[in-house]
């Protein structure tokens, strides 16, 4: 089994390990891990690609590279703005789940029942 | 095919493409500089500087009748980025510039700095987030590269989601949290898909990967992960459990924004992915799939709007709803059929009428709201005799919706229904006349009690200036019922058509 190969297999189990704390966890903590689990197995393969140099057959390929940057400067400022507002929302409501709907205000769950 | 007609060098006027996206991007730095208090007059200032120059790129493309292309430093695609304005471009760039402006105009009242406060927290960010919400729209209708496009629609997501919790009660909070992380989830997979196509492709550029593309178990997979990750930002049912707590706590001008044009940038995106991207592969079985979603989503968003007790939640389920006719374009719009240009031009016309008659409906809905101090609608007995042209604004959205002539949205449903049985697929048809009886329903149970009679006191004077936002809004979506063919063809001004091919 090539790098390559092996890269990639470990890229597919991250992004189904996070894909699946990101369906069953009903904590919002848990969730952004989650999504970040999953950001880095897409980082992975971005890194596999850049290796396989796809566009010009260089050596490797940096437009890949460059937007891996990119993807990780997006997924950390989304992390950042998710752990504010789990933060503010512990601050005003004293804790944190998304589990049940009561949380949607007393008068709007009605339908989602 | 023709897409390797379009050009690769900037046209004339490309030059406006650029600051279509450069100006709110100054309106956010100049406002981060300046801080405070001006950073509402720079937002002030800007729309109708803004406005025109969506109006000059609309000119500009009538006249040269094919897309206007800039290439952003001279660097050619791939390895450059380049800015595309076509008809539906164009049309985005207005409608995003006037809706935000009439919001704007609208949410003076709500987000002023008080007098004696140098900055105040609310005000401050909705007036720098409304900027970067249209920037990053603006990104999006322009955006020629499927990666630049990634990082408009992230841009877009940071900058909406705050504008649901502005005013930091836990519900909002809760709304705008579950917001973003459906919104994450979907960006995510939209980058998965992005980095399979470079990997089988070697380009992200539009025009050149719709030149590149071959069917293969890669484009498969990755048109697919792209699609459902877009789906859950455009809230299509049945992924759309975020959008009606999201839209409906928010305050009456983002609400407005939101449901207006937020949901439609990430639909735009599938629109490009499936009919400038993958145009010339065979692509019926997935366009049944999203259709059959779009049909899933009137049914069941006008039922659920049927049900709701709270007006701002009714309009924000037939949001739900209105967002399904958007996907019913796709099984009909694409191939070389002879009703694929009306579909086209239905699909695009249902996008513009419903942001115009959406946003006039909530910012009329917040009216009533902060007039009667709750938005029951079992409560809202007299409202149309104290706020008659609030309610007047309220129901020439709702014809809109309803898809009643004259207004855009029985062009639209018009031009669907018409290609629909022209193409022999009834099914859709069905659903859409079922779905405009359903919101007939649903904007009759608000009138209906709005124009009884019943002793209202309004806890806030009549604002005049801020019932003529909503009413102008509603306005704009019944004029464009009368738009002349001319506009039709405008609207076709870069469409790729497939001649010949398996489909």
């Amino acid at each position: 089994m090539s790098a390559a190969t092996l890269a990639g297999l470990i890229g597919a189990a991250l992004v189904g390990l996070g894909l699946y704390g990101l369906i069953t966890n009903p904590q919002p903590m848990r969730k952004i891990l989650a999504f970040n689990l999953v950001g880095s197995g897409v980082f992975l393969l971005f890194g596999i690609i850049a290796r396989r140099g796809a566009a010009a057959g260089f050596v490797a390929d940096p437009v890949p590279q460059a937007m891996v940057i990119t993807g990780i400067v997006v997924a950390f400022s989304a992390s950042a703005l998710a752990v504010a507002l789990v933060l503010r929302l512990y601050e005003v409501s004293g804790g944190v789940t998304l589990q049940s709907d009561a949380a949607e205000g007393p008068t709007a769950n009605k339908a989602d029942a | 095919m023709d897409v390797t007609a379009i050009p690769t060098v900037a046209t004339t006027g490309g030059f406006l493409l650029g600051l279509a996206i450069i100006l709110p991007v100054v309106g956010i730095l100049s406002s981060f500089a300046l801080g405070g208090r001006y950073a509402e007059r720079i937002a002030l200032i800007l729309m109708p500087a803004g406005l025109s120059v969506a109006a000059a790129i609309a000119v500009l493309l009538w006249r040269a009748g094919e897309p206007l292309v800039y290439v952003l430093g001279g660097y050619a695609p791939p390895l450059g980025i380049a800015l595309r304005a076509d008809g539906f471009s164009a049309v985005m760039l207005l409608t995003s510039a006037i809706v935000i402006s009439c919001a704007g105009f609208y949410a003076r009242a709500n987000f002023a700095t008080p007098q004696g406060v140098k900055e105040a927290r609310a005000p401050f960010t909705f007036w720098v987030l409304l900027q970067a919400v249209w920037a990053a729209l603006n990104i999006v209708s322009l955006g020629g590269d499927l990666f630049n496009l990634y990082v408009a629609l992230e841009l877009l997501t940071f900058a909406a989601v705050p504008l649901v919790c502005l005013d930091g009660r836990s519900e909002t909070l809760t709304a705008a949290l579950r917001y973003l992380l459906f919104a994450l989830c979907g960006s995510v997979f939209y980058l998965l898909g992005a980095a399979l196509l470079y990997g089988a492709f070697g380009t992200l550029d539009i025009v050149l990967l719709a030149d590149r593309v071959r069917a293969e178990p890669a484009i498969w997979v990755a048109a697919g992960l792209m699609t459902a990750g877009l789906l859950a930002k455009t809230a299509l049912f049945p992924l759309h459990l975020w959008l009606p707590p999201a839209h409906a706590n928010a305050p009456a001008a983002c609400s407005a924004i939101l449901s207006a044009l937020v949901v439609k940038g990430s639909f735009f995106l599938v629109v490009r992915i499936w009919f400038n991207v993958l145009p010339s592969l065979p692509h019926e079985t997935a366009s049944a799939i999203l259709a059959a979603l779009g049909s899933g989503a009137i049914i069941f968003g006008s039922i659920l709007a049927l049900k709701q007790e709270r007006l701002k939640l009714l309009i924000a389920y037939s949001t739900v709803a209105q967002i399904g006719y958007l996907f019913l374009m796709f099984p009909l719009a694409g191939g070389p059929h002879a009703w694929a240009a009306d579909a086209w031009s239905g699909g695009v016309m249902q996008t513009l009428s419903h942001a115009f008659a959406k946003a006039a409906m909530f910012l009329a809905a917040g009216l009533i709201a902060e007039s009667l101090g709750h938005d029951r609608i079992a409560d809202l007995r007299g409202v149309g005799s104290v706020m008659p042209v609030t309610l007047f604004a309220f129901g020439l959205g709702g014809l809109s919706l309803m898809g009643l002539p004259p207004s855009g949205g029985f062009v639209a449903k018009w031009l669907l229904l018409k290609a629909s049985v022209e193409a022999g697929q009834w099914v859709w048809a069905v659903v859409m006349l079922a779905g405009g009886l359903l919101a007939g329903g649903y904007v009759y149970r608000v009138l209906a009690p709005s124009l009884a009679s019943g002793d209202i006191d309004l806890k806030v004077p009549r604002q005049r200036s801020r019932e003529g936002a909503a009413l102008a809004l509603a306005l704009v979506a019944v004029l464009l019922g009368f738009a002349p063919p001319s506009f039709f063809e405008f609207l076709q001004i870069g469409r790729v058509v497939v001649t010949g091919g398996p489909s």
